[in-house]
């Protein structure tokens, strides 16, 4: 569905220094995913994003949309193919002086979209973000969370193919991010968009991403599943951004890791404590990621297993029981980048 | 009174009457030139949606060249200009324009500052939505910018309302030449005071209106 072959950006910065922010990146982006691009700030996820929709012309490279080249396509060509692509910023970017409604029925109403038309469409796109009630409400009147949703509505509204957030949850609150990213998995699911995610918390990542490119100074250290970006980390990007608390993950063989997702356990009970009493093994937490949102716990939990093969099992049919979803892992030899 | 408050009266009124027209006329006229030369500045600046260094430049200098001039010097310096095309030098109509002269450039500053206010971002997701650059200025830029511009209207028509007082010392009309040919010219302090109050309230009135209906526009402040 995307591609991007080779892109390149550079900057000038004032002393006529050269800075690739964006460098060699080649990348493929399927139908149907999300697709995941976390980094820390500086590593030039925002710059990539933005070379999608040629906000940036990449200085090298091409960029690819249905096979089509992008970065060939003259000025009204390419405005014509932004409408396939929606976009989502960390600060909203609504139009401060107009209502939801009129923010949501701009980009209809600049391709040529009668205004009755564009109104209804508004008014469906305000329903599945669940803000019926706030169409004439101005941005300031809302919350943040509320301004995303419209923001949301509003990059739907010429039905794209493509959907981009660029730190689309960075300015808000835990609760507020969840229930931001639930709306973004129903659109993916249910109208079939596909949903590239920029981030610098692997929180977002875990909740929605099918796959992930890991990035810092402006190069794609490793593409893969969550599950093996965060079960077998290769780049030391990876490792700091999944144990921000650790420099890296033991070196050297082990028995295994196993990575445990909460998703709405009870956050009160003490699961790693009764694995260990039930179980009769001893297990060395790794790295833990987790939150308490209104009693439930959410978040990802990396334990080491012990060598005794028993144990294991043991500690996988309590987690069986306990209904606590785990992934499996992490027997490679770990590099450094 | 130094003169019989009958003729005061119908002095003064001639004389407002004379410095709204010139002024307001000559706002207009200003901005009818002063909006689109400072959209094109700000558009063609570095990081503008139309990006365009010469274009920037060239502007930039002839709006600074004139700003840099004083106004009694514009003037006078005008005045040939003023006779080829009102046809003489002396009266309101006269004064109108060296003051679009003076005032247009001054706008076309003031409507850049209002749409540097804009939010980047916003622009960006206009752009990224597919509006074209045309789009992007009727659409976005102006609209978001409207209560800034009208707080820029209101410091404009208060300033050029002081410039038409000026006008008074090369045989424009209004309340300044008023102020300068009974207080100055003939020792009548107490007009030349009267004229100076009556500038201040047009001011004041001009000031508060326009803040009034700034705030009452601008939908990032509730209200």
């Amino acid at each position: 569905m995307i591609k991007l072959e080779n892109v390149s950006k550079e900057f000038e910065t004032r002393g006529k220094k050269k800075i690739d922010a964006v460098n060699d990146v080649s990348l493929e982006i399927n139908t149907g995913e999300i697709f995941g691009i976390i980094g820390f700030s500086g590593a030039g996820k925002s710059t990539l994003v933005r070379c999608i929709n040629l906000l940036e012309q990449p200085t090298k490279g091409k960029v690819f949309l249905n096979d089509k080249e992008l970065t060939a396509a003259s000025a009204k060509e390419l405005r014509q193919e932004r409408r396939k692509i929606g976009m989502i910023f960390q600060q909203f970017n609504l139009l401060a002086q107009k209502t939801c409604i009129d923010n949501i029925t701009f980009p209809l109403i600049i391709s040529g979209v009668s205004k009755k038309e564009a109104k209804e469409r508004a008014k469906e796109l305000l329903k599945l973000v669940d803000l019926e009630d706030k169409a004439k409400a101005y941005p300031e009147q809302l919350s943040g969370g509320q301004k995303q949703r419209v923001a949301i509505a509003r990059a739907l509204a010429t039905k794209p193919e493509v959907l981009l957030c660029d730190e689309a949850t960075s300015a808000l609150d835990p609760i507020t991010t969840r229930s931001i990213l639930a709306l973004l998995k129903k659109i993916n699911e249910e109208l079939k968009v596909t949903i590239v995610v920029i981030t610098h918390e692997m929180r977002v990542v875990e909740q929605i991403c099918d796959r992930v490119a890991v990035m810092s100074e402006g190069v794609i250290k490793e593409v893969g599943t969550v599950k093996d970006i965060f079960l077998n980390p290769k780049s030391e990007t990876a490792r700091k951004l999944i144990l921000p608390e650790r420099d890296r993950i033991p070196n050297g063989k082990r028995a295994g890791i196993l990575r445990l997702a909460f998703d709405g356990q009870s956050s009160s009970e003490p699961i790693i404590s009764e694995l260990t009493l039930e179980s009769g093994a001893y297990v060395n937490i790794l790295g833990a990621n987790t939150e308490d949102i209104g009693g439930k716990a959410y978040g990802q939990m990396l334990i080491e297993l012990p060598a005794d093969n028993e144990a294991v099992k043991k500690i996988k049919a309590f987690l069986d029981k306990r209904q606590i979803h785990y992934e499996e892992g992490g027997n490679a030899d770990v590099t450094a980048d | 009174m130094s003169l019989p408050i009958d003729t005061l009266v119908e002095l003064l009124k001639g004389g407002l009457l004379e410095s709204l027209y010139m002024t307001i006329v000559s706002t207009i006229i200003a901005y009818i030139i002063g909006i689109p030369l400072g959209i094109i500045v700000f558009v063609t600046d570095t990081g503008g949606i139309l990006k365009n260094k010469p274009v920037n430049f060239i502007f930039g200098v002839i709006i600074n060249m004139i700003r840099s001039i004083p106004f009694l010097i514009l003037l006078v310096a005008m005045l040939p200009v003023t006779r080829a095309i009102v046809g003489t030098t002396i009266g309101s109509s006269a004064t109108i324009v060296p003051l679009v002269a003076a005032a247009a450039p001054f706008v076309a500053r003031m409507v850049e500052s209002s749409l540097k206010e804009v939010s980047p971002g916003v622009i960006e997701a206009a752009k990224a939505m597919g509006a074209s650059p045309i789009q992007i200025i009727t659409r976005v830029l102006l609209p978001e910018a409207k209560p800034s511009l009208t707080v820029g209207f209101t410091i404009a028509i208060s300033t050029i309302l002081g410039y038409s007082a000026m006008a008074g010392f090369v045989g424009g009309g209004g309340l300044g030449a008023i102020a300068i040919n009974y207080g100055y010219y003939r020792y009548k302090t107490d007009i030349m005071l009267i004229t100076v109050a009556l500038l201040i309230i047009i001011v004041q009135i001009f000031q508060t209106v326009g803040m009034f209906i700034a705030n009452k526009i601008d939908k990032r402040t509730n209200n």
